[in-house]
């Protein structure tokens, strides 16, 4: 045991796991917070399909060497969350096919992009990377931090702000639209923040575990909880617990980052599962 | 004075008008109860009423300082609402979100009046409970006192009694006409209750292979109530 701490003692020294750390707790803390309206509404897979068109994005970012690729990809990744959130529910293609036709469209076009024109000799090192996020979070810079710290920061005052109109708009959508609240705007907002919190989460755990994140830490606490405050709150302080589990367990074993914090959300799930059974819930 | 005015109004979806030629007006303090069997397109005509729908053809217009921020409205539950995890207080405070405008928060006195919308629908006892644990009937209850909330001059309600036992449909339809009589709220219900509209109703449209709007005491003399009372009683 005593071994265990001096070597996270040890680890704790570098910078780059501070902010491993720092920016894994920030960034679950955000999709988690989402994660609630995005399950309740049907729309768990949205997050899949949005990372997908990132990951898309971010083979063109690097296709054009551009410096800062988080200046297109999050700009196409909102576009595209704004399509599929706002004018879903009107549209011909329904939601589920819309969002399964835009992800896979976009990965395959990415993978494409990055064959064509390959910019190093490490191609399938590279696509790994981006979609699993194997090592992104320990090669982050101290301004990709405070960037993320911003978001994160600006993403969770909104929240807070708007969380009585996001209650009324996920619960019944039509009642608050008939009852002349802005849905159209609140939805907008949704959208805009949901594809901020995956491009900066594909940094923590990849473009194809991003949704383990948001849906995860939401179901479990649906479990468990009984008001929509609750569930908030407690699907917050998993997602966050899980995250610092999960970033600690990959340090010392040596596992990748994304799907070891994805494990621990699993095992999360299935021993809130247990609980809540036995407790006849 | 008209509060809701139709004129010449068509309702569908995508283009495609299920009734057609509607002129009827709402004034302030009626009971208008909107009848027709199933599929007739009641409610694709309150969703155009309401606004969520676009008309057709024709027009909706609100008159007489009504906006859509001062109507009540109690729509037929939805799945997503089956496993809802909110308790009872959460979502009848809900609907004074019409109020808050851009105030992140609820007010004091918003609060209050959500408390006096519990204990008017009885479900004052029920507030900290989980909405997807209660009956159909306590549902429907607290949908009621949400909508309650939110209705300063009109309620609008969409099939109140359906999937309540007739004791429950009895208490629901009494408070309606309470608030209807006692508060001066304008009332719109959609039923196929034809019991419960010619008792209650100070107005009736009828909607049908032919389209009726008038008083109840008009449509009593209608030949659409003798067609619907040789059918009820032949």
């Amino acid at each position: 045991m005593s071994a265990l701490i001096q070597k996270l003692e040890f680890y704790f020294q570098y910078p780059f796991v501070q902010y491993a750390l720092i920016v894994g707790v920030l960034i679950a803390l955000c999709s988690s917070l989402l994660g609630v309206t995005l399950v309740l509404k049907r729309f768990s897979l949205i997050g899949d399909g949005l990372s997908h068109v990132a990951f898309g994005a971010m083979a063109i970012a690097s296709v054009l060497h551009l410096a800062n690729d988080l200046l297109l990809v999050l700009p196409i990744t909102i576009l595209c969350a704004i399509v599929l959130l706002c004018a879903g529910q009107n549209t011909r293609i329904c939601g589920d096919s819309a969002i399964a036709m835009l992800s896979v469209s976009t990965l395959a076009m990415g993978y494409l992009l990055m064959n064509l024109f390959a910019s190093g000799p490490n191609l399938s090192g590279d696509v790994c990377s981006t979609l699993f996020g194997s090592t992104s979070i320990l090669t982050l810079t101290s301004d990709e931090v405070a960037l993320c710290a911003v978001l994160s920061l600006l993403i969770v005052i909104l929240f807070i702000l708007f969380y009585n109109k996001l209650f009324a708009v996920t619960f019944d959508e039509n009642f608050a639209q008939a009852t002349g609240l802005h849905v159209r705007r609140s939805n907008l907002l949704i959208a805009v923040v949901i594809a901020t919190v995956i491009v900066l989460a594909m940094n923590l755990v990849g473009s194809l575990l991003v949704s383990a994140l948001i849906v995860f830490p939401a179901l479990s606490a649906m479990r468990l909880c009984k008001s929509f405050l609750s569930v908030t709150i407690c699907s917050a302080l998993l997602s966050v617990f899980c995250a610092l589990t999960g970033i600690l367990i990959s340090i010392l074993a040596g596992t990748p980052v994304g799907s070891t914090i994805v494990a621990t959300d699993l095992g999360a799930f299935c021993i809130v599962y247990v609980i809540a059974r036995l407790s006849g819930r | 004075m008209a509060q809701i005015t139709c004129k010449k109004l068509a309702v569908g979806y995508g283009g495609q008008a299920v009734l057609k030629n509607l002129s009827f007006s709402v004034q302030r303090g009626d009971c208008l109860y909107i009848l027709g069997e199933n599929g007739c397109g009641k409610t694709t005509l309150m969703k155009t009423l309401l606004r969520l729908l676009p008309p057709v053809g024709g027009s909706v217009e609100f008159s007489d300082g009504l906006s859509p921020n001062d109507i009540g409205y109690l729509p037929q539950q939805t799945l997503i609402q089956r496993d809802f995890p909110a308790s009872v207080s959460e979502i009848v405070l809900s609907g004074c979100q019409n109020r808050c405008g851009l105030r992140p928060f609820y007010s004091k006195a918003e609060k209050a009046l959500a408390h006096d919308a519990m204990a008017k629908t009885d479900v004052l006892s029920l507030a900290g409970r989980c909405y997807r644990e209660l009956s159909g009937g306590q549902q429907q209850r607290v949908l009621l006192a949400r909508a309650l909330c939110a209705a300063r001059k009109v309620l609008v309600l969409d099939e109140p009694v359906s999937g309540l036992d007739s004791q429950a449909a009895a208490n629901l339809y009494q408070l309606i006409q309470e608030l209807h009589r006692e508060e001066g709220v304008t009332v719109l219900v959609i039923s196929h209750d034809l019991s419960a509209a010619v008792q209650s109703a100070t107005h009736i449209l009828y909607l049908g292979h032919s389209t009726f709007f008038g008083t109840r005491q008009e449509f009593l003399r209608s030949p659409q109530w003798s067609a619907l009372k040789g059918v009820r009683n032949p």
